[in-house]
C-alpha cells in the first residue's frame, strides 16, 4: 500500500531525534560543538543562516555529506526553513552510517523568532559565482573564504621571477589588493622567467606591467603600485595595512630590512630565493616561527651570493617558487593547512627533489626575541651592529613600533 | 660516513660534487676533514680561528646545528649534513 506524506513525515519523527533552536544553541557553545548543517536551498541560504553553519542543500546531501563531514560518529545537527526536509535529510544520513544526526525542531524560523545569532553569507556578484566556481566548490574555500581572499591585501616586494607567477596566480586567485614594489623597467633579458611582462612592454615601469597582466586577468583586483626603492625611510609605511608581504626580491638588504619591518609591524612574510637550478622557501610568521635573522644572522660575502643577473638561472625555477609562495599566501588568508613556518622547504631542479630542514627562533634575535619586542616597545630597538648582527644597513632606524605581538600584550 | 650536500654555490671548491662522502663523528671532525680536503672550501666554511663563519648554516639530518652543540653536534654514521647557504636571486 503506498505511503502518503503524513506516513513518511511519521516515520522520520520516530527515526530522527529532533532538537529545539534553544538546545542547539547551548550546544554550540559546548566543548564538543555539533556541526551544523543548512539543508536548505542556496537562495535560501542566501537570506541569511546559522553562523559557523556549513551549507550542503538536501538535494546533495548524500553526495556532499562524505566530504564535509568524513567522521561517521560526529554529533550533526540539520536544520531547514521549518524542520521537515532536515528530518528527511537526517535519515538520509543515517542510512549513510552516521551515528549521531538530529534535526532542528522549527528550522531557521524558529532560530530567529527566537532571536538567536545569524548572519549574512558574503555575497558575490553572479560573474564572481562563474569566476571563482572551482574555488566555491572547495569546502575549505567557499563562499565565505572566496569573499575573504577578495577583501585581501597583499604586498609583492619586486615584480620579478618571484612576483610575476605569483602575482598572476593570487590576481586569479581574486586577492583583492595586490601592491608591488618595484621602481625597474621591463628588460629584456627579464622576460627568460618574468612572465607577467610582454615584449612589446620592454622599457615600460613593471610596476605599470604587472598592472596591465592584473587588469587583463581579473577587473576584480585592485593594484597598488609603489615605484620606489624598499629603503629604511619608506619600507613602515609601504608595508602598512597588508595582510601578508611575499619576498621577492634579489638584494641581501631589502631582504634584511622587508624583515626587520615585518616583524615589528606583526605582518607575515612569504620568502622564496632563487639560485641557477635551486630555490629555498619558507614563511616567515613573526613570533610564532623564526624570522629571516634567526635563519641567517649575517649575510654571506658576495661572492658566495651572486644574484640572478650574475649567476644566472633557469627560468623555471622562479616560476615554481613563486607559486609555492602564491601557496603559502592563499593558505595564510584563508587561515587553512599548514604553512611552512619553522620550515625550509628546498627545491633542486635538477634532481626534481625537495628536501625540508626545520628552522627555529633564534632567543637572541635582535629582532623577534622578546627583549628586541621590549626594546622596541621602549623605543630603543636594538642596533644590529651592537646585536652582533653584522649586516650591512641600520636597524635602529626603523621608529615605529608596529604591533606587539599576541604574547607581549598578554 | 656521512654524505654532505654541497649546495651549487660551493660546488666549484668541491671540483663540482653534489655530495660528498667525508668520515666523522661530529660536525666539526667533518668540516675540518672536508676544509683539509678542499682548501678553498674550507675558506669558505671556517673562520681563521677554526669556527664556524657566522653566514654559514650546518644541518645535521634537518636540524641547525647552532641549535645543537654547533661544532660538536654528534653525526652517526649515515649522517645527512647539509651546508646551506643564504641566496638572494628572485
Amino acid at each position: 500500500m503506498p505511503k502518503s506524506y503524513a506516513d513518511l513525515l511519521r516515520e522520520a519523527r520516530a527515526q530522527v531525534r529532533e532538537v529545539t533552536p534553544s538546545e542547539v544553541d547551548l550546544l554550540v557553545d559546548s566543548p564538543s560543538p555539533p556541526v551544523i548543517v543548512d539543508v536548505r536551498e542556496a537562495s535560501e541560504w542566501e537570506q541569511g543562516h546559522i553562523p559557523n553553519a556549513l551549507h550542503i542543500s538536501k538535494s546533495y546531501i548524500e553526495q556532499d555529506c562524505e566530504n564535509a563531514v568524513p567522521d561517521r560518529d560526529a554529533p550533526i545537527v540539520l536544520y531547514c526553513a521549518g524542520g521537515v526536509r532536515s528530518l528527511f535529510a537526517a535519515q538520509t544520513l543515517q542510512q549513510l552510517g552516521y551515528t549521531d544526526v538530529a534535526s532542528m525542531s522549527g528550522g531557521f524560523q524558529q532560530w530567529k523568532t527566537q532571536g538567536l545569532p545569524w548572519k549574512m553569507p558574503a555575497a558575490l556578484s553572479p560573474d564572481q559565482k562563474q569566476r571563482y566556481s572551482r574555488h566555491l566548490l572547495i569546502p575549505e574555500v567557499g563562499i565565505d573564504g572566496q569573499a575573504k581572499l577578495l577583501d585581501s591585501k597583499v604586498l609583492l616586494i619586486g615584480a620579478g621571477g618571484l612576483g610575476s607567477p605569483s602575482a598572476l596566480y593570487l590576481a586569479a586567485a581574486g586577492v583583492g589588493t595586490i601592491g608591488i614594489v618595484d621602481f625597474d623597467v621591463v628588460d629584456l633579458s627579464n622576460l627568460q622567467r618574468q612572465i607577467i611582462h610582454t615584449n612589446d612592454r620592454i622599457g615600460e615601469r613593471k610596476v605599470e606591467s604587472a598592472r596591465l597582466s592584473i587588469e587583463a586577468l581579473n577587473p576584480d583586483v585592485t593594484v597598488v603600485g609603489h615605484e620606489e626603492m624598499l629603503v629604511a625611510d619608506n619600507v613602515e609605511r609601504i608595508i602598512a595595512g597588508y595582510d601578508v608581504i611575499l619576498d621577492g626580491t634579489d638584494t641581501f638588504e631589502t631582504r634584511y630590512l622587508l624583515n626587520d619591518a615585518a616583524v615589528a609591524a606583526n605582518i607575515p612574510v612569504v620568502h622564496a630565493s632563487v639560485f641557477r637550478f635551486e630555490g629555498q622557501l619558507t614563511v616567515f610568521k613573526p613570533y610564532e616561527g623564526p624570522c629571516y635573522r634567526c635563519l641567517y644572522p649575517t649575510p654571506p660575502p658576495p661572492e658566495l651570493a651572486p644574484g640572478c643577473s650574475v649567476a644566472g638561472v633557469l627560468g623555471v625555477v622562479p616560476g615554481i617558487m613563486g607559486m609555492l609562495q602564491a601557496n603559502e599566501v592563499l593558505k595564510l588568508l584563508l587561515g587553512i593547512g599548514d604553512t611552512l613556518a619553522g620550515r625550509l622547504l628546498l627545491f633542486d631542479a635538477l634532481d626534481a627533489s625537495f628536501t625540508e630542514l626545520r628552522l627555529r627562533r633564534d632567543p637572541n634575535c635582535p629582532v623577534c626575541s622578546d627583549a628586541a619586542v621590549e626594546a622596541r616597545r621602549a623605543g630603543r630597538p636594538i642596533d644590529a651592529a651592537t646585536a652582533g648582527a653584522d649586516a650591512p644597513f641600520v636597524l635602529g632606524s626603523l621608529g615605529g613600533v608596529g604591533n606587539p605581538p599576541p604574547e607581549a600584550r598578554a | 660516513m656521512s654524505t654532505v650536500w654541497i649546495p651549487q654555490v660551493l660546488r666549484a671548491t668541491v671540483g663540482g660534487a653534489k655530495q660528498v662522502e667525508v668520515a666523522g663523528s661530529t660536525v666539526g671532525e667533518i668540516v675540518r676533514a672536508l676544509a683539509e680536503r678542499h682548501p678553498s672550501l674550507g675558506g669558505q666554511l671556517l673562520t681563521p680561528d677554526g669556527d664556524l663563519n657566522r653566514f654559514v648554516n650546518v644541518y645535521v639530518d634537518g636540524q641547525d646545528v647552532r641549535y645543537l652543540q654547533g661544532l660538536d653536534t654528534p653525526v652517526g654514521a649515515g649522517g645527512d649534513v647539509r651546508i646551506l647557504p643564504a641566496m638572494a636571486g628572485g
